[in-house]
C-alpha cells in the first residue's frame, strides 16, 4: 500500500499505514525525495502513529529519508512514536539519532513553525 | 528388575514419603502404566524391542499382584488408624498436656502466651486427630492457613511452627511406643499406618504455613510496587518521576512503561527523572535508565537526569554513555529550574519576599 504524501503550507506530510512493505517504504522514500524539492518544501513530517511493531529495516528507512532530505535542504520530524514502539527500537540500537522526533502531528507542526519563526 | 528406577519414580500428585517402597505400584493407574510401557520401548531401541515386551509384560503383571496385594494393606491400615484415632481420643487431655509442656520445654512460640498456646495446641490437637481418621487434609489446611494468618503478623518463623507439628508427632509417636510396648509386631503394623499420615500432616502444616507467608509477601511486593512509581506534573508538559530506593530489572522496567506512558498521556515535553533517593545501581539498570532516555527522546520528550550520586556517575561512565544525550543536573532545583528555561518559563518573585 502506497502511503499518501499530503502538501501542508510548506510542510510535507507523510502519514504511514498500518502495514507496510519493504517496497512501499522504498517508493516512500524516492517520493519523499522528489516532491520535497518540487513543492519547495521546507519540512517533512513522518507520521508513524499507526505503526504497532518497527523492524529494522523500517528503523533505517526512517533515518535514511532524514539524511536524504536534509541534503535535499529541508528537515525531517518523525511524529507518533508509540511508547512500547520506541522502547524496542531502543532496546535494538535504532535510536534515529540526529533527527527530530515529537509526540503527534500536532507537536511535529508546532515545532517546525516555532523553529522557522525565529529563523524568518 | 533393572529398571527399578523407573518404577520407583515420583507420582504426580503423592509425596515421596508417604508409601512404603511396596506401594509405588498402586500408586501407577492404567493409564501410567500404559507410559512407562511406553518410555522403557521408546528407550531400548531395535534390538531391544522383545526384551522391553518382555519386560514390560512382567511389569504389568508384578504391578497387578502388588495392587491387589495393597488393597487388602490398605483396609488393615484403615482398621490399624481407627485404633490409633481411638487411643488418641481417649488419652487427649493428658497427650496434650504433655505436648504443650514440650513446647514450653523448647522454648517454641515465644512470642505467645501460655493460654493462647494452649487454646491453639487443644484445636491442632482435634484438627490433627481429625485428619488422620478421615485421612481428608482440606480442614486441617484450611486451619493451618488460618491460624498462620493469625501468627504470622506476630513473628512467629517457619522452624516454630514445623517444631511443633514435629513434636506432637514425636509425643504421639511414644504414647504408641509405650502403648504396644508388649506387641512389637502390632506396633510395626501401627507405626506403618501412623507415620505416612502424621508425615503428610506436618508436610501440610508446613506448606499452609509457608504459603500464608508467601501470599503476604506477594502482596507487600505489590504494594510496594504501585506505591513507589509516581509519575508527576509539576508545569503544563513538565513531568517529573521521582525515583526512591533499590531498582532491580523489573522495577526499571516498569518505570519505564510508566513514564513513556505519562509522556503520552500529559503531552510532556520535559521530564525530570530525580534519582537523588538511589544509592546505587548496576550496569544493566544503568543501561536501562540511558534507554529509557532514548526512547523518551524518540516520543519527542527532553529527560533531565538529577542528583546522580557519585556510585551512579561512576557507573555511567564505565558503561560508556553518550554524555551527549544525557542532560544531568545537579539537583532537583537546578533540574527543574532548566525545565521551565527549556519550556520557555521565567519564574519571577510577585513582590519582595516578606
Amino acid at each position: 500500500m502506497e502511503v499518501p504524501i499530503l502538501k501542508q503550507g510548506e510542510f510535507l506530510i507523510a502519514t504511514f499505514q498500518a502495514a507496510l512493505s519493504d517496497a512501499d517504504l522504498k517508493s516512500l522514500r524516492i517520493g519523499l525525495v522528489q516532491q520535497v524539492v518540487r513543492f519547495r518544501s521546507r519540512a517533512v513530517i513522518v507520521d508513524v502513529t499507526a505503526m504497532d511493531v518497527m523492524d529494522s529495516f523500517a528503523s533505517r528507512t526512517l533515518r535514511e529519508i532524514a539524511q536524504m532530505i536534509r541534503l535535499r535542504g529541508a528537515e525531517t520530524v518523525i511524529v507518533g512514536i508509540q511508547p512500547e514502539v520506541a522502547f524496542a527500537m531502543v532496546q535494538l540500537g535504532l535510536t534515529l539519532e540526529g533527527v527530530a522526533t515529537a509526540l503527534d502531528l500536532e507537536e511535529g507542526l508546532a515545532y517546525l513553525n516555532e523553529k522557522f519563526k525565529t529563523t524568518n | 528388575m533393572g529398571d527399578s528406577g523407573v518404577y520407583l519414580r515420583p507420582v504426580a500428585g503423592v509425596p515421596p514419603f508417604e508409601t512404603t517402597g511396596e506401594s509405588w505400584y498402586s500408586c501407577l493407574t492404567a493409564s501410567e502404566s500404559m507410559q512407562l510401557r511406553g518410555v522403557i520401548s521408546g528407550h531400548s531401541g531395535q534390538g531391544r524391542d522383545d526384551v522391553a515386551k518382555r519386560e514390560s509384560g512382567s511389569q504389568d503383571s508384578a504391578a497387578q499382584n502388588s495392587r491387589g496385594g495393597s488393597l487388602a494393606h490398605t483396609e488393615a491400615s484403615s482398621e490399624l488408624l481407627r485404633e490409633l484415632v481411638a487411643h488418641l481420643r481417649q488419652h487427649r487431655t493428658q497427650l496434650r498436656e504433655e505436648w504443650v509442656s514440650r513446647i514450653t520445654e523448647t522454648r517454641l512460640l515465644t512470642a505467645m502466651t501460655k493460654e493462647e498456646i494452649f487454646a491453639e495446641a487443644t484445636s491442632v490437637y482435634d484438627s490433627y486427630v481429625e485428619a488422620l481418621e478421615t485421612e481428608t487434609f482440606e480442614a486441617l489446611q484450611a486451619y493451618a492457613r488460618n491460624l498462620s494468618e493469625r501468627i504470622i503478623p506476630r513473628g512467629v518463623e517457619t522452624h516454630e511452627v514445623v517444631g511443633i507439628v514435629l513434636l506432637l508427632r514425636d509425643v504421639l509417636a511414644r504414647s504408641l511406643f509405650a502403648k504396644y510396648q508388649t506387641d512389637f509386631k502390632k506396633l510395626n503394623r501401627i507405626l506403618d499406618a501412623y507415620e505416612p499420615a502424621a508425615n503428610r500432616i506436618a508436610n501440610t502444616v508446613a506448606i499452609s504455613f509457608v504459603q500464608e507467608r508467601e501470599r503476604v509477601i506477594r502482596q507487600q511486593q505489590e504494594a510496594i510496587r504501585e506505591l513507589s512509581t509516581p509519575v508527576l506534573q509539576v508545569r503544563e508538559r513538565l513531568l517529573i518521576l521521582p525515583i526512591i530506593g533499590v531498582i532491580d530489572p523489573q522495577r526499571a522496567r516498569q518505570l519505564t512503561e510508566q513514564l513513556l506512558r505519562g509522556i503520552r498521556t500529559n503531552r510532556a515535553k520535559v521530564v525530570v527523572i530525580d534519582i537523588t533517593g538511589v544509592a546505587a545501581m548496576d550496569a544493566t539498570v544503568a543501561n536501562h535508565l540511558v534507554q529509557t532516555v532514548e526512547a523518551s527522546r524518540l516520543l519527542g520528550a527532553t529527560v533531565i537526569v538529577t542528583g546522580l550520586s557519585p556510585e551512579i556517575a561512576q557507573t555511567l561512565v564505565t558503561i560508556g554513555v553518550d554524555l551527549g544525550i544525557m542532560n544531568t543536573v545537579g539537583d532537583l532545583q537546578g533540574g527543574i529550574e532548566q525545565a521551565e528555561r527549556l519550556l520557555g518559563y521565567k519564574v519571577v518573585p510577585s513582590a519582595e519576599p516578606r
